[in-house]
C-alpha cells in the first residue's frame, strides 16, 4: 500500500527577507515567515514588530527590502487585489464619524466592492453574528469599548474576507465580552473557513483560537510552528513547591543545567532536558538541606513556549 | 457562552472591480451632507441671486423701457464674483471636516484597509466639495444664461458672446478646484474640523488684508498676488475678457493658484496614510 501523499498547503501570507524601517529603527529585521492556512497567532511583547507586519502586508508601510505576498498576490503590484480580498481589524478604534452601526456596515461593504443593497443585507448579518443586532441603528460614538470591537469585527468581515487580519482583537474587553469574541473567531476559523492572523500579546487568547503561532521578538521571528509541536519540543516541566533557600536552591539548580520560574504563586516550574530526573531535583535539594514539599509534573504551556522564543527571564 | 448568530455566511454575489470606490465616498458624503437641514437652507438661499437675477432678465426682456436692465458680460461675471460668500460658506461647512474627521476618528486606516488607493481616498473626498461647489457656481450661472436665452426669445446674446459658455466653465473650475484642494489639505494636516475652518477662513482674511495693508503703503496693487481673493479676481476679469482690475500680472496670479494646487496635492500625499510614522 502507497503511503498517501502529504503536500504542504500553499501558504495564505508569505514574507521573504522583509525589512521595515523606521526612520534609524528598524520595526521588521530580515523577517521570512509563510502563514499557512488556518488561524495562526501572531504572538509577541509590545513593540515586536506584529502591527507592523500587519500594516506592510496591507501596504500602509513599504518594507525597505524583501517581498511579500499574500493569497499568492505580490502585495507591491496587487495591493487593491489583495485588500479586496482581505478583512483587518485594526488595534485602535476607528469608525467613519456620525454614522449608526448599519450604515458603517454597509459603507465599510460598498467601498470593499459590494453593491449596495447586498452591502446592506450582509451589514445586517453580520451585526447579528457579531451581536450588534439590537445596537445596530445606534451611532458608534455611543459604543462601549466592547461594542466598538464587535463593530470593527463586521467592518472587517461584511465583504466575505479570504483572510483576516486581527490586532488584538479582545483590547479592552470585559471577560465576558473576551469570551464571546474568542468565541466568534474560533468559529470564523473552524465553521467559515475564513483565514486568521489574530496579532495579540495575550497567549491565552491565542492559544484558544489558534493552531500555529509565530513568535516575534525585536523585529524577528523568534519561533514558529504548530502549538502542539512547540509545547512538545520543551524538556519535561516540574512544578516544586520548597521549604528552605529559594534563591540557593535556584542557583544550585541552574548549576546542574535545570533552568527555574518563579510563578506568581510560592510554586517554582523546573525545565529538565530529557537525561535529568526528578531524582537530580531531590539531590540538589538534600545537598543544601532544603526540603520538597511538593513536585508534580506539568504540562508546558503556551507561556512556556514564549518565554523561552524571546530569552525572558 | 453561545455565538448570538451563527448565520455568517459567504458571499456569492457579484463585486466592483477596484476603481469605482471614490464614487461610493462621493456619494456617502453628498447624502449626509444633504441630510443636515440647516446645510440644505444654505444651499437653497445660494440660489437666491439666480432667482433675483432671473426676475430681472424677464423684466428687461419683457419691459422695453427697462433695457438699462439688460444683461451683458460683466453680469455673469458679477454673478460669479457674488456667489464667492456661498463658495466661502460651503467650503468651510462642508470641507474642514472631510478628512479631520476621519482622522480624528482614526477611519483612514479603515478606508485604506479597502481596496481602494489614497488618491481614490482624495478624489472622493475631492468629488464632494466639487458637487456642492459647483452646485452654487457653475450650474446656476448656467442655469441663468439658459433663463437669458428663454426670457429674450433669441439666441442672440448668446451667439454674440459665446465665449461666456467655456469662461463660466473655466472659472468655476478654477475657483472650485483651488478651493476644494486647498480646504482638503488644510483639513488633512489636523483633527479638529473647527480648527481647519478657522485655519481656513483667516488665511483667506488674512492675505486680502496684507494685501490691502501694502496697497495703502505702495499706493499700487502690484501685490494682488498675496491675496488669494485677488488672485482668483484677476484671472476671473482675463477669462471674462474684461480689463484686469490689478496691476500685478495675471500670469502671476496662475502660476500662484497653480502653486497653492501643487502644494495641496503634496500635503495630501504627506498626510493621508493607513498609518502615521513618527520618526
Amino acid at each position: 500500500m502507497t503511503a498517501p501523499l502529504v503536500v504542504d498547503p500553499e501558504p495564505v501570507v508569505h514574507l521573504e527577507q522583509v525589512t521595515v524601517r523606521y526612520g534609524t529603527q528598524d520595526a521588521l529585521r530580515d523577517v521570512s515567515v509563510a502563514f499557512p492556512p488556518g488561524a495562526v497567532g501572531l504572538l509577541g511583547p509590545n513593540g515586536a514588530g506584529k502591527s507592523t507586519m500587519l500594516k506592510a502586508l496591507l501596504g500602509f508601510v513599504k518594507p525597505t527590502t524583501g517581498r511579500m505576498h499574500v493569497l499568492g498576490l505580490d502585495v507591491a503590484s496587487s495591493p487593491l487585489t489583495i485588500r479586496a480580498r482581505l478583512g483587518y481589524m485594526p488595534e485602535s478604534d476607528g469608525h467613519i464619524p456620525d454614522m449608526n452601526a448599519v450604515s458603517f456596515v454597509t459603507y465599510c461593504g460598498q467601498l470593499a466592492g459590494l453593491p449596495r443593497s447586498d452591502a446592506m443585507q450582509r451589514a445586517h448579518e453580520v451585526l447579528y453574528y457579531v451581536g450588534l443586532g439590537e445596537a445596530r441603528y445606534r451611532k458608534i460614538e455611543t459604543y462601549s469599548t466592547g461594542m466598538k470591537q464587535r463593530i470593527k469585527l463586521a467592518q472587517a468581515l461584511v465583504h466575505d474576507p479570504d483572510l483576516l487580519f486581527l490586532d488584538e482583537p479582545t483590547n479592552g474587553m470585559d471577560p465576558k465580552g473576551r469570551a464571546e469574541m474568542l468565541d466568534l473567531v474560533t468559529d470564523l476559523a473552524t465553521r467559515k473557513g475564513v483565514n486568521l492572523i489574530v496579532s495579540s500579546h495575550l497567549l491565552p487568547d491565542v492559544e484558544a483560537t489558534c493552531d500555529r503561532v509565530v513568535v516575534m521578538h525585536q523585529g524577528a521571528i523568534a519561533t514558529q510552528g504548530s502549538i502542539a509541536e512547540l509545547k512538545e519540543r520543551r524538556r519535561q516541566v516540574y512544578e516544586v513547591r520548597i521549604k528552605g533557600d529559594v534563591e540557593t536552591f535556584t542557583q544550585a539548580l541552574e548549576a546542574e543545567g535545570i533552568e527555574c520560574r518563579s510563578t506568581d504563586e510560592d510554586v517554582m516550574r523546573l525545565y529538565l532536558t530529557a537525561d535529568q530526573g526528578p531524582r537530580d531535583l531531590f539531590g540538589v535539594a538534600a545537598r543544601h538541606q532544603i526540603q520538597v514539599r511538593h513536585l508534580r509534573p506539568s504540562v508546558p504551556t503556551l507561556e512556556d513556549v514564549f518565554a523561552e522564543a524571546i530569552g525572558e527571564e | 457562552m453561545p455565538i448570538h448568530d451563527q448565520s455568517y455566511r459567504r458571499y456569492t454575489g457579484v463585486r466592483e472591480a477596484p476603481g469605482t470606490a471614490w464614487l461610493v465616498i462621493t456619494v456617502t458624503g453628498i447624502r449626509t451632507a444633504l441630510s443636515k437641514k440647516l446645510f440644505l437652507g444654505v444651499m437653497l438661499f445660494a440660489w437666491a441671486q439666480f432667482l433675483v437675477r432671473a426676475v430681472i432678465f424677464y423684466l428687461s426682456a419683457n419691459f422695453p423701457n427697462l433695457d438699462i436692465l439688460a444683461p451683458s458680460v460683466e453680469t455673469f461675471r458679477q454673478f460669479l464674483e457674488m456667489q464667492e460668500l456661498f463658495v466661502l460658506i460651503v467650503t468651510v461647512y462642508v470641507g474642514s471636516g472631510l478628512i479631520a474627521n476621519d482622522r480624528r476618528s482614526n477611519a483612514l486606516q479603515i478606508y485604506l484597509s479597502k481596496p481602494l488607493s489614497r488618491a481614490e481616498y482624495v478624489a472622493g473626498k475631492l468629488g464632494i466639495l466639487l458637487f456642492f461647489l459647483l452646485m452654487v457656481t457653475l450650474l446656476p450661472a448656467m442655469a441663468l444664461l439658459f433663463v437669458q436665452m428663454m426670457f429674450s426669445g433669441s439666441l442672440t446674446f448668446v451667439r454674440e458672446n459665446l465665449f461666456l459658455i467655456p469662461a463660466i466653465t473655466l472659472y468655476a473650475l478654477v475657483e472650485v478646484l483651488l478651493a476644494s484642494f486647498t480646504m482638503l489639505a488644510l483639513s488633512s494636516l489636523s483633527t479638529s474640523a473647527r480648527f481647519t475652518a478657522i485655519l481656513y477662513f483667516g488665511a483667506i482674511v488674512f492675505t486680502g488684508a496684507l494685501f490691502t495693508i501694502l496697497r495703502g503703503i505702495t499706493s499700487s496693487t502690484a501685490l494682488a498676488w498675496l491675496s488669494f481673493r485677488a488672485n482668483l479676481e484677476q484671472i476671473g476679469d482675463v477669462i471674462f475678457r474684461l480689463q484686469p482690475r490689478f496691476d500685478s500680472s495675471w500670469l502671476l496670479s496662475v502660476l500662484v493658484v497653480a502653486a497653492l494646487i501643487g502644494l495641496s496635492i503634496v500635503v495630501l500625499e504627506r498626510r493621508v496614510r493607513g498609518v502615521e510614522v513618527v520618526t
